[in-house]
């Protein structure tokens, strides 16, 4: 939003200075242009995905969750995993349309928009595995407070219940937060459009908005407001998911530096996934002026230090393991590096930790392919730390007669590909049906720079 | 112009100013000669101008602080209430009320409350959205505005409104462009359409459309698979066939020669004198064996024998009555005759030992004989 502080002069935020109605074409353009065979193309890809996972889940709701490969001991897998994973994306959203405006970086323009929205289609994605690992997901119900016939409440102390309620509130303010700033962009789209059905559809969704002073004024301090809750907000979702591991009582799990480095891996994978779908979209609606590489280089800035941060959790949690002088806490440990899943801790090292010191490198930090392959890496690494975190924790426990391995099931990774299937699928839908860059803020940064030249 | 403008549902005077010095400049002026309703828009907020047009701070911050706290009184009222109060369990050695257990979902509760409230109060109270219907909409003013324009409108209702002079103040500012805005006729006469027969048809359509899925989801879709998996569970149920024995039958007879734990051998069997001879009531008439007679006749015996043991049976001639309890013959029995007679059933009335147990026989007995006494009462009773 545009507030007029005591600014520094730094490289204008939106390049070429585009005039205002410039601003409103080009980001209108997705809207009222027909789409290229490619945007087809991209569009059967993520729904041929999604439709795989939905056959492969389909079979899980009839027969139960007996087709995944989930067994004693390792009563979490796939399900959990893929949870903590996209709640995880979603974390980007909100650091960057609250945190970044709580603290005036305005460079964030470009990109929240569309970040809040991937927040919102990855938490939709993660709230889907808590219902699949339910099995009977028609019965969910009974995680939420109702008033029943059997007069019972749900358990208020389990971390399990904090969660539900952690992302069902984190899914709800990010769409308000996010439709907030929807509504000057589809009054501006009904203000424009010609199209009978569109205006109609853009009437209801604006609610009558008219660009009044009157109403920005307050529209500017309820964005604060909801900023200003978001924030602690993001912070404790993914604190509070770390807690369904850290309450238990397993060594692996059972450690305090668990919300910390949850928040942080999470920051991470999100602005991964972030700047993969960024680099995509700038690219195929010619946004490069409005989503400038400057951006992308601040995000790949923030990736490199969130990585470090998780290096850091990880290095600690060897350190603890040692320390504590816990025998079952050291061969948790020892286990992971060394066991029967140690390539998949060393994929989670090595692209978490590893590959992400290339962003020390200014040339690496601004060119597209090479950030691109560490954005994907990233999101690789990232899936591999809730696996190694989840399964091979569980897979050998306290009792060596228990022990067992994982097989993933084609069920299992079925609904994993869906999940991808399912979150791409809106993404791309939500590139032709709203702006993906918020229009008025756009407006109102190159405003500041105007004057400032 | 002149003409129009003296029309009564003229909305207001709008002008366009091309930079947002200008607006600034003309918005200062209007708010210094004292007018009350006019507006300025933009498709982004201007900073200062709230200054300029005088506005009061935004009480959105207080209304999000007050839903909060509202948030948490009633995150806490809800756990607090149904942990300690309502249903107390304990869990994991945790006290009935504890607090810091409570406290994630108390402040996932704050933060809901308090962002999507103060959401709600803004556009639906404060603004009064949805509002498609307002004058300015749909105007080549708002047009303008939404793209790169800077507008500001005179409304036709402030008490200093004046056409002429309005009009004159902003070619004077240096206005792009300047419209007179009205109400369209049809917004003036605009009723609400309640009645009509469309709506009352989707109305029906919708109430139909409930019902029939109610009905189904709960008559019908919850009978079938999946939804069933706790009518037809992996086990069998009394009277079902198994292929595990040999005879076919999934109930199992108790064991030859064995007696199950807490039941005891019945040495009289078939001989209901050597009964009435042998067996002593080891129960007294107090308060609490007559209560516990009473509950069992009442559950066992009054369908058949009636409340009162009169024979006046309560099942409508489905099965014959019995005789009365009532007849010398019963009345000189002793409790031991009348023990083997629910132990072992006697013609057509079946046995009760599967379920009564044997200080609930003897409690039935005590009061039977109650019931005996009461209904032949003699003078010296009441004395
Ligand atoms: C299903 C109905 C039924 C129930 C229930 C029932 N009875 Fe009977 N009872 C009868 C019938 C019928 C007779 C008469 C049997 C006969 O023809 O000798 C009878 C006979 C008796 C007699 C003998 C009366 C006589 O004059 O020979 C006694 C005592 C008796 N019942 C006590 C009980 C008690 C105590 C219970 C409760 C545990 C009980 N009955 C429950 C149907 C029932």
């Amino acid at each position: 939003m545009s507030r007029d502080y005591d600014y520094t002069i730094e490289a204008p935020i939106i390049e070429q200075n585009p005039s205002h109605s410039h601003i409103n074409d080009a980001i209108a353009r997705p809207l009222e242009t027909k789409p290229t065979w490619k945007y087809y193309l991209a569009l059967g890809i993520s729904t041929s995905m999604l439709l795989f996972g939905v056959v492969c889940w389909g079979y899980t709701f009839y027969y139960g969750i007996g087709m995944w490969g989930n067994n004693q001991p390792i009563g979490w897998a796939f399900d959990i995993v893929n949870f903590v994973f996209w709640i995880g994306i979603g974390h980007a959203g909100t650091l960057i349309s609250a945190i970044l405006f709580l603290l005036r970086q305005r460079w964030r323009t470009g990109i929240a928009r569309f970040a809040e929205a991937m927040t919102i289609f990855a938490v939709i994605t993660a709230g889907l595995f808590p219902l699949f690992h339910v099995g009977r997901p028609w019965l969910a119900g009974y995680l939420f407070p109702l008033p029943n016939q059997h007069h019972l409440w749900i358990n208020f102390t389990s971390p399990l219940i904090w969660d539900v309620f952690a992302v069902s509130t984190y899914l709800t303010v990010s769409f308000v937060f996010w439709y907030i700033g929807l509504i000057p962009d589809f009054a501006m789209l009904r203000d424009r459009t010609t199209n009978k059905f569109k205006k109609t559809i853009y009437s209801i969704l604006s609610f009558g908005w008219r660009h009044s002073n009157r109403h920005w004024h307050h529209y500017e301090m309820l964005y604060l407001v909801l900023a200003g809750f978001a924030t602690p907000l993001v912070l404790s979702v993914h604190t509070i998911v770390s807690f369904d591991f850290a309450v238990s009582i397993l060594p692996g799990w059972h450690t305090t530096i668990f919300p910390p480095y949850f928040v942080a891996g999470a920051v991470f994978s999100g602005f991964g996934m972030v700047q993969n779908v960024l680099i995509i979209i700038r690219k195929v609606f010619d946004l490069e002026h409005i989503i400038t590489i400057d951006t992308l280089e601040k995000m790949n800035k923030v990736i490199l230090a969130t990585g470090m941060m998780v290096g850091y959790a990880y290095a600690i949690e060897f350190f603890i393991a040692w320390y504590s002088g816990n025998q079952f806490e050291s061969f948790v440990f020892i286990n992971r590096a060394l066991g029967n899943y140690a390539w998949a801790y060393w994929v989670m090292v090595s692209c978490n930790v590893v590959f992400t010191q290339l962003f020390w490198f200014k040339k690496i930090r601004r060119s597209i392919i090479p950030m691109f392959i560490i954005g994907v890496l990233v999101n690789v690494g990232m899936w591999f730390e809730r696996f190694v975190i989840v399964v091979t924790t569980l897979s050998k426990d306290f009792l060596p007669t228990n022990w067992a391995s994982y097989i993933p099931t084609l069920y299992d990774t079925g609904i994993l590909i869906g999940s991808f299937g399912l979150f791409f699928t809106l993404v791309i839908l939500f590139i032709r049906t709203m702006p993906v860059v918020s229009i008025s803020e756009v407006k109102g940064v190159v405003e500041i720079f105007k004057k400032q030249h | 112009m002149e003409a129009n403008s003296l029309k009564s549902n003229l909305y207001g005077v709008s002008a366009i100013f091309s930079d947002t010095k200008k607006i600034a400049e003309i918005t200062h002026k209007v708010a210094e000669l004292g007018y009350k309703n006019y507006d300025v828009h933009s498709s982004f907020p201007i900073h200062n101008l709230p200054k300029k047009m005088k506005l009061k701070w935004s009480p959105l911050g207080y209304i999000a602080f007050v839903l909060g706290i509202s948030g948490a009184a009633f995150g806490l009222f809800l756990t607090w209430w149904t942990m300690s109060v309502d249903y107390p369990l304990i869990i994991g050695g945790k006290p009935w009320f504890s607090f810091p257990a409570f406290v994630p979902v108390l402040f996932e509760l704050t933060v809901l409350l308090a962002s999507v409230g103060t959401a709600i109060v803004m556009l639906f109270i404060i603004f009064k959205f949805p509002n498609p219907k307002h004058p300015l909409h749909d105007t080549e003013y708002m047009k303008r505005v939404s793209v790169d324009g800077f507008g500001i409108v005179i409304e036709a209702k402030d008490e200093k409104f004046d056409y002429e002079k309005i009009r004159s103040l902003f070619s004077e500012f240096g206005a792009e462009k300047i419209f007179d805005i009205y109400y369209s006729p049809e917004e003036l006469n605009y009723k609400p359409k309640v009645f009509e027969p469309k709506f009352i048809v989707f109305l029906i359509f919708l109430v139909v459309l409930t019902a029939f899925i109610g009905y189904f989801v709960n008559n019908k879709l919850f009978y079938m698979p999946p939804f069933d998996f706790m009518l037809y569970q992996f086990r069998v149920n009394p009277q079902e066939e198994s292929t595990l024995f040999a005879d076919g039958f999934a109930m199992r007879p108790p064991v030859k020669g064995t007696v199950a734990r807490g039941q005891s051998f019945y040495q009289f069997k078939g001989q209901p004198e050597e009964a009435a001879a042998n067996l002593i009531n080891p129960l007294l008439p107090t308060e609490q064996t007559l209560a516990l007679g009473q509950k069992k006749f009442n559950t066992f015996c009054s369908p058949c024998h009636g409340w009162r043991g009169e024979g006046d049976s309560r099942l409508n001639q489905q099965f014959p009555n019995p005789p009365s309890l009532h007849t010398d013959k019963v009345r000189n029995w002793t409790d031991g005759r009348i023990y083997h007679i629910i132990t072992e059933g006697q013609n057509i009335m079946p046995s009760y030992a599967s379920q009564l147990s044997e200080e609930e026989r003897w409690a039935i007995i005590l009061y039977i004989r109650a019931l005996q006494r009461s209904l032949n009462a003699k003078l010296e009773d009441v004395q």
